[in-house]
């Protein structure tokens, strides 16, 4: 697959999602944020980091970026998006998937391994997990607190829109423990954990290649 | 008739004891200015002048000792002082580029800003050179947390350099925690950074020919920081709250974006440039001066083209404000604007702001008028002084005290001594303060922090790089010169823990008041130590930073040089971490006895927390810590060691504990009849290392060590759920939770 890996200014896991993908095979090409087509692309990456340092609130700005209109556009294609971190909070303010990430409870900024959980593996971005399954990425933000009105939350359960959960001690405040969810189409998923970070043995785990290897497979 | 005429536009500046004070320069240094020019100076050459002759700009009192360090090998490839940063040959075609620097005193005032602008200029120093930035540490001292204030201290200062450095995208790896009296009011904040690149695609820190352009670009110029390279230089008092003004506010997405356009710029078009610097302490007149000094040149500074964020700024202001996020470039003329449209594409404004002259003058004008015109070599030749030395008769009496002269640790009491010695902060878990670091950013982390040294890898490099920051005040209090060439064993024994073979060092002097001579003899000293055990290890030091004047009404700071060591591991996959690994596996005592005499309990925490008490003897043998570090790494190499841990702080049985903590599962030591107890379970002999290995690999370390002249011994087997040290059991669990809750008790809430 042939991916584009967004960049705004402030981003700072663009590197490493571009290496995470390179090493599973697949081509993928850092996009800087002032671009205004994407159509040439198989999948969108939006990486981690602090676009435009954060101002006003998580990826206000970046939503203004003259890439958006595309990745909206992008969007209603059915190809795979997918938003880690700021990349997650910038969907949200983008309102390509619902609810906010506010600060975390702690008010503390949280970096640390995570266990997950797998809701459902029937999707286009966890088909090589197994329902349940737990699995282990790194977390690294601030403003990781997943919050949305019950009504958008009891849809979002309903339509099982829900993939992963954080598991043990909720690292965020986080209601109903939501770690990553997709848009209706499921064609677009925003979390918080960074798969990037868990795709190399030599740095201790592997289990964000589930994530990539899902997409490859449907949508490669 | 005056050597260097008055500028066209500047009457001699009012030099009375308040303007001096303001710029901590003393009546004989202003005597002594005017004698170099053959006049009196204008205002702003005597801002500049003050600036520049501060401590903090030119090391006044540090200098003259910097020849006892040992600065050059053959995987050195710049001189100590020269450049923004040391940088060394880490073989397969790349360098690593590394600093450490200080920002005490606006810690202490302002410890959010404080502490994140000091993690901004060291990064500013990595990327000056064209290297990319990959890696943060960070030393940290601070006054019993028990205190209000010092806690809002720590809390401001982690929370600081967490805020700056995750939102550059470069991971906070390592660093220390350590908590002692003297502190109290005057917090020790130390950062390093670590950066990489390809050899040969370095930049120098100089103006370049006559012609070359000078463009500031990042940060417009306000008032902030206004005399901060001043504020570094004297002692803090009840005062020092009203020089909030002297500390600066960060803006690390502009840092980001800076760091970024500079990295690409040097590395695409280094043939635009003539040299690249950062804008730290004492702004745009220490970063162009000294570039002027480099090359042999002068200068001519336009301040009305310096982009300002504030109205009605003096060119006083402009040449001394202390901005943050601001780089000079010394461009090329026919590349002005290509280096102009390279940073439009980050949002970032370059403008022209001067250019490099050829004859050694220093000139500042406003529009037409001028307003500076001093020689750049009067500048940069503060004068040097070496005062009185001698050594502090308390400390000189605590270290003759010998500690056999206390009673034994009661057998009984061995399990509470341990407890105590875990929850003490020096020892207790810190990721507290590291789980608010992003310290993986950039997913070349194998190493993250809890272990000896933190470990990186370099994309497409075989070998890995290891680092570490090591400190310890309280030794080098009793014994200057004992204490820092600990620090570097230290240092040396942790990337070693790793696997790594030291190559070189960058220091931090975290001294008080120079000018008394018990700490001119703890600066001095210090050096000795450190030069000489840089020297045993073959480690050059390649760059740092001397802070001193770090007092408050309390009194002076414990003396603390802060060591931060870099290794190479030969193959990044065989890094070595603390963590004890399966059960069953051997665990092997390496550098010495389980006997151990009472005078290893001198400085020791064990005193400290259980006998409120800093005194005893501070030895070093530098030959003995060699030959440890050669059979560790010789050890890691030979994929022999499954963990490795220095023996350091609370001694054998806290190495122990953290081995077992760390890797989660329990320890069996035993330990017969032995002379002292206390002395044997958390001793701090030097040079010593607890390994693990597979029962089958034991006999090829015994031989590593022997061939190596180094003493290995069997003392236990990893396994079960307890910590067994010959008197000590405890249920695993229950000394994690000392460990771990420890940090969290104090700063949380």
């Amino acid at each position: 697959m042939r991916f584009a890996v967004l960049v705004f200014p402030g981003t700072w896991s663009d590197w490493d999602c571009v290496y995470a993908l390179e090493d599973l095979g697949q081509t993928a090409e850092r996009v800087w944020h002032r671009e205004s087509s994407l159509d040439e692309y198989d999948g969108i990456i939006l990486p981690g980091g602090f676009s435009y340092g954060d101002h006003l609130r998580c990826g206000a700005i970046a939503r203004f970026s003259p890439v958006m209109s595309a990745l909206e556009r992008f969007a209603a294609t059915g190809k795979p998006i997918f938003g880690s971190c700021n990349g997650f909070q910038i969907l949200c303010e983008a309102g390509l998937l619902p609810g906010v990430l506010l600060r975390n409870a702690s008010l503390q900024f949280r970096c640390q391994p995570q266990e997950l959980s797998v809701e459902r593996a029937d999707t286009g971005f966890t088909s090589a997990c197994e329902a349940g399954q737990i699995v282990q990425l790194p977390i690294s933000h601030g403003e990781g607190q997943y919050f949305a009105p019950p009504t958008v939350l009891d849809e979002l359960e309903d339509a099982r829109r829900v993939l992963f959960r954080y598991s043990g001690a909720n690292p965020n405040g986080s209601v109903r423990d939501i770690a990553g969810i997709v848009n209706p189409m499921g064609n677009v998923l925003g979390m918080m954990p960074h798969p990037e970070r868990a795709s190399d043995a030599l740095l201790g785990g592997t289990d964000g290649n589930y994530i990539w290897r899902s997409m490859i497979e449907r949508w490669g | 008739m005056a050597q260097f005429p008055l500028p066209a536009d500047a009457a001699p500046a009012e030099a009375d004891d308040e303007v001096l004070a303001q710029i901590a320069l003393s009546r004989r240094e202003y005597e002594l200015a005017c004698q170099m020019l053959g006049r009196a100076p204008s205002d702003v050459e005597l801002g500049m002048i003050g600036a520049l002759w501060s401590e903090h700009c030119g090391y006044k009192h540090s200098r003259p000792l910097f020849h006892h360090f040992p600065t050059e090998d053959e995987r050195i490839l710049t001189n100590l002082g020269e450049e923004n940063a040391g940088a060394i040959d880490i073989g397969g075609g790349w360098v690593a580029v590394m600093k450490i620097e200080s920002h005490n005193h606006p810690s202490a005032i302002e410890p959010y800003e404080g502490a994140a602008t000091g993690v901004g200029g060291i990064v500013r120093d990595i990327f000056a050179m064209g290297a990319q930035p990959i890696a943060l540490l960070d030393s940290l001292r601070f006054g019993p947390l028990e205190d209000r204030r010092n806690r809002r201290l720590c809390v401001g200062v982690v929370a600081g350099i967490g805020g700056y450095g995750n939102c550059l995208g470069i991971p906070t790896v390592g660093g220390e925690l350590v908590i002692g009296d003297s502190y109290s009011g005057n917090p020790l904040v130390n950062a390093m950074c670590l950066g990489i690149a390809p050899r040969g695609a370095l930049i120098s820190a100089t103006a370049g020919p006559p012609g070359t352009q000078l463009m500031i670009v990042g940060a417009d110029t306000g008032r902030d920081g206004l005399h901060g390279a001043t504020f570094a230089s004297v002692e803090l008092d009840e005062s020092s709250a009203e020089r909030r003004p002297a500390v600066q506010v960060g803006n690390p997405f502009l840092e980001k974006s800076l760091m970024d356009a500079c990295v690409g710029l040097v590395r695409d078009h280094r043939d635009w440039l003539e040299g690249l610097q950062d804008c730290g302490a004492a702004g745009i007149t220490s970063s162009t001066v000294e570039m002027a000094e480099r090359a042999n040149a002068g200068i001519r500074i336009q301040t009305q083209h310096v982009p300002r964020r504030e109205s009605g700024m003096t060119p006083y202001e402009v040449m001394l404000s202390e901005s943050q996020e601001r780089m000079i470039a010394a461009v090329k003329p026919d590349h002005v604007a290509d280096v102009q449209a390279w940073f439009e594409h980050w949002d970032l404004h370059a403008e022209v702001i001067g250019e490099v002259t050829d004859d050694g003058i220093a000139r500042v004008l406003d529009g037409d008028l001028e307003v500076a015109a001093a020689p750049v070599s009067v500048m940069t030749n503060p004068p040097a002084y070496e005062p009185y030395a001698e050594r502090d008769a308390d400390a000189a009496s605590r270290s003759e005290w010998d500690p056999s002269s206390l009673p034994d640790l009661e057998p009984s009491a061995a399990n509470d001594a341990l407890l105590r010695l875990l929850a003490s902060p020096n020892i207790a878990s810190k990721r507290w303060v590291y789980r608010q670091y992003d310290h993986m950013v950039g997913t070349n982390t194998v190493v993250t922090p809890g272990s000896d040294a933190a470990v990186l890898r370099v994309r497409g490099l075989k070998q890995g790089l290891a680092v570490c920051t090591d400190g310890p005040g309280r030794a080098v209090e009793l014994d200057p010169y004992a204490g820092a060439a600990r620090a570097v064993a230290e240092a040396a024994r942790n990337v070693a823990c790793s696997g790594a073979r030291p190559v070189a060092v960058t220091d931090c002097l975290n001294f008080a008041n120079p000018e008394r001579a018990p700490i001119y003899y703890q600066l001095s000293e210090s050096i000795r130590g450190m030069s000489d055990a840089c020297r045993a290890f073959h480690t050059p030091v390649v760059s740092g930073n001397a802070s001193l004047y770090n007092e408050s009404e309390d009194g002076p700071v414990t003396p603390t040089p802060v060591v931060g060591m870099l290794g190479v591991i030969s193959d990044v996959r065989q890094a070595v971490r603390m963590a004890f690994r399966d059960e069953g596996d051997e665990i092997w005592l390496l550098g010495g006895e389980l006997d151990q005499n009472a005078s290893t309990l001198g400085g020791s925490e064990y005193l400290a927390v259980l006998h409120r008490k800093s005194a005893g003897p501070i030895d070093v043998d530098l030959e003995a810590e060699a030959a440890l570090v050669e059979t560790l790494v010789a050890g890691a190499e030979a994929g022999v060691l499954k963990s490795a841990h220095d023996c350091s702080d609370g001694g054998l049985a806290v190495a122990l504990a953290e081995s077992a903590m760390a890797g989660e599962v329990g320890v069996v030591v035993e330990i017969g009849e032995v002379e002292r107890l206390d002395a044997a379970l958390f001793g701090e002999s030097g040079g010593r290392a607890v390994v693990s290995v597979d029962a089958d690999q034991a006999q090829r370390l015994a031989t590593i060590a022997s061939r190596r002249g180094v003493v290995a011994a069997r003392i236990g087997t990893v396994g079960g759920d307890r910590i067994e040290i010959g008197r000590i059991g405890l249920e695993l669990a229950t000394a994690s939770d000392t460990w771990n809750s420890a940090l969290p008790a104090l700063l949380d809430g």
